[in-house]
């Protein structure tokens, strides 16, 4: 079925002199994400790019400004974006064991109107992707979570979150790599590491890999 | 041996910092590096170092240091009011130490952080391709952690003598720090501003509250309303004024995280960050709304400023 031409679409946004934010569209979509890790990795072998990072459905870009101007590198990205992708290579698949014992699973399961064995089954039963690594160091945006565990972000996040928490907002899921401060629902953990400070790069997980939870027997 | 400088006292917070590691934002690592970055260039080009060398960021409170052998310094940025063995400093120029040189600061004068170079360049710690001091991991520069009294810095050059000729860079180079006005573009998501607000943004005065840091400057002014509408997280950069539910806007800084889905209502210009750096607490500020052609003029203001310095 060929694209209706509002997807080849991507609107070209000024971030400051030096820097911009090109976006693919508005949805959480794999298809629009796999357009943007390829964009964002033909755009890194640009001499006027010095960074090109791409979010679930957009791709930041950092450029020189002795070297190109927004007018020009924004008509270069558009050229670039209608192009056909590459058929991406699939990402590595990683298995994640998860205690499904987070302190909010008790709120989770009463908001969702579903015990907490249906959460752990929901929860475990996709292959998530990778959409994004960011935020912070080792931190990756997972999804798309299965629609029945769709919960909006707690309305007072949390100043402390507990490293290895598993968590859960609107179609997303995640762990948190590090203490931080955070507005996700925790439903439980792990004690996979994601921030790997002596690996380059210093992290698990990269945009585009899959993987799959499972629980794991109280430790 | 090349230990060049002793830590008496280190001030408020004071850390190794170069231009940052900005290969590792893909990978979640926040750029990090100098929060301002014409001084930490300047006091580099002046003590004859190479603009990116590691140097010192000192926070609102400057360091007390003894030399441990000769060498040429520079400070540059915030001025805490520099004092070698009690005698008043100039600011922006390079300076010589003897062995046992005591260097010490008066006060704070203006500005947040004062940038000390040391001819040869800091050693540190190299992360990802910087020595700059990531306080969030821990990682880089000195140990991955702010200096303490006792520490020993050591250069990665020897070099004692060279400039040998005292060089300064003049007044009407130096940036403006009193300026209250920030030059910004308008942001991807302006247009969920409210009309009142849209306003605001590009007039209203901003207060710099305490909580500020060297992840981001978190403003206090008129509440911003924009349409509450979750976006796709993405990723961000140093500039970016964010506007999370609260209304109060945050200005993203060096160690800024390095995506997400806040609204960003405006991206303050790189030529305006060196100023951005220097707000304290209880600062005031404005959104100056300029073009790109504007912001590309004093991009090239502060880059010849800086050619005037490695020209010799």
């Amino acid at each position: 079925m060929p694209q209706p031409r509002s997807i080849q679409r991507v609107r070209i946004h000024p971030l400051g002199d030096t820097a911009l934010l090109a976006v693919l569209g508005s949805r959480l979509d794999t298809a629009l994400n796999t357009r943007a890790i390829g964009l964002a990795s033909a755009l890194r072998k640009r001499r006027d790019v010095r960074q090109a990072v791409a979010g679930y459905a957009s791709v930041t870009v950092h450029f020189d400004p002795d070297q190109t101007t927004l007018e020009s590198l924004g008509a270069a990205i558009k050229r670039l974006a209608v192009r056909r992708p590459k058929e991406p290579i699939p990402g590595r698949l990683h298995r994640i064991p998860v205690v499904y014992d987070g302190v909010d699973m008790p709120e989770v399961s009463d908001s969702l109107n579903l015990s907490p064995r249906e959460i752990v089954a929901l929860h475990t039963r996709p292959i998530y992707r990778v959409f994004l690594v960011g935020f912070v160091p080792g931190w990756a945006y997972l999804g798309p979570l299965p629609e029945e565990l769709e919960l909006p972000r707690r309305r007072v996040p949390r100043t402390h979150v507990p490293a290895g928490s598993v968590a859960i907002a609107g179609r997303q899921t995640g762990i948190y790599p590090m203490q931080v401060p955070g507005g996700w629902h925790l439903i439980g953990r792990s004690s996979v590491r994601l921030f790997l400070p002596n690996s380059d790069p210093p992290c698990l997980f990269r945009a585009g890999d899959r993987v799959k939870f499972f629980a794991a027997a109280l430790d | 041996m090349t230990e060049v400088l002793r830590v008496v006292d280190p001030g408020l917070l004071t850390t190794i910092q170069d231009l940052g590691r900005p290969g590792a934002i893909a990978s979640g690592v926040p750029p990090g590096g100098a929060m301002d970055r014409f001084a930490l260039r300047a006091a580099n080009l002046l003590a004859g170092n190479e603009p990116n060398d590691a140097s010192l960021e000192c926070t609102l409170r400057g360091p007390q240091l003894v030399a441990e052998r000769p060498c040429v310094i520079a400070i540059t940025g915030a001025d805490f009011d520099p004092r070698l063995n009690g005698e008043p400093q100039p600011m922006w120029a390079t300076l010589s130490l003897a062995a046992g040189d005591a260097l010490t600061f008066g006060g704070r004068r203006i500005g947040a952080r004062t940038y000390i170079a040391v001819g040869g360049g800091l050693d540190g710690e190299s992360w990802l391709g910087s020595r700059s001091t990531s306080l969030m991991t821990g990682k880089g520069g000195f140990h991955g952690r702010p200096l303490r009294a006792g520490d020993l810095l050591s250069t990665v050059g020897t070099r004692t003598t060279y400039p040998a000729e005292r060089r300064e860079l003049v007044p009407g180079l130096r940036p403006d720090y009193s300026d209250q006005s920030l030059a910004a573009v308008a942001g991807p998501h302006v247009r969920r501003l409210e009309p009142e607000s849209r306003r605001a943004l590009f007039s209203a005065t901003f207060t710099v509250s305490p909580e500020s840091d060297r992840m981001g400057c978190r403003l206090k002014g008129p509440g911003l309303q924009a349409k509450a509408e979750e976006l796709l997280s993405y990723g961000l950069v140093a500039g970016a004024v964010q506007l999370p539910q609260s209304g109060q806007p945050i200005l993203l800084m060096a160690d800024h995280q390095t995506a997400g889905g806040y609204p960003v209502v405006a991206t303050v210009v790189s030529a305006s960050m060196p100023r951005a750096a220097q707000l304290a607490p209880g600062d005031d500020l404005r959104f100056m709304e300029v073009t790109q052609a504007m912001a590309r003029q004093r991009r090239l203001a502060l880059s010849s400023a800086l050619a005037s310095l490695s020209a010799l």
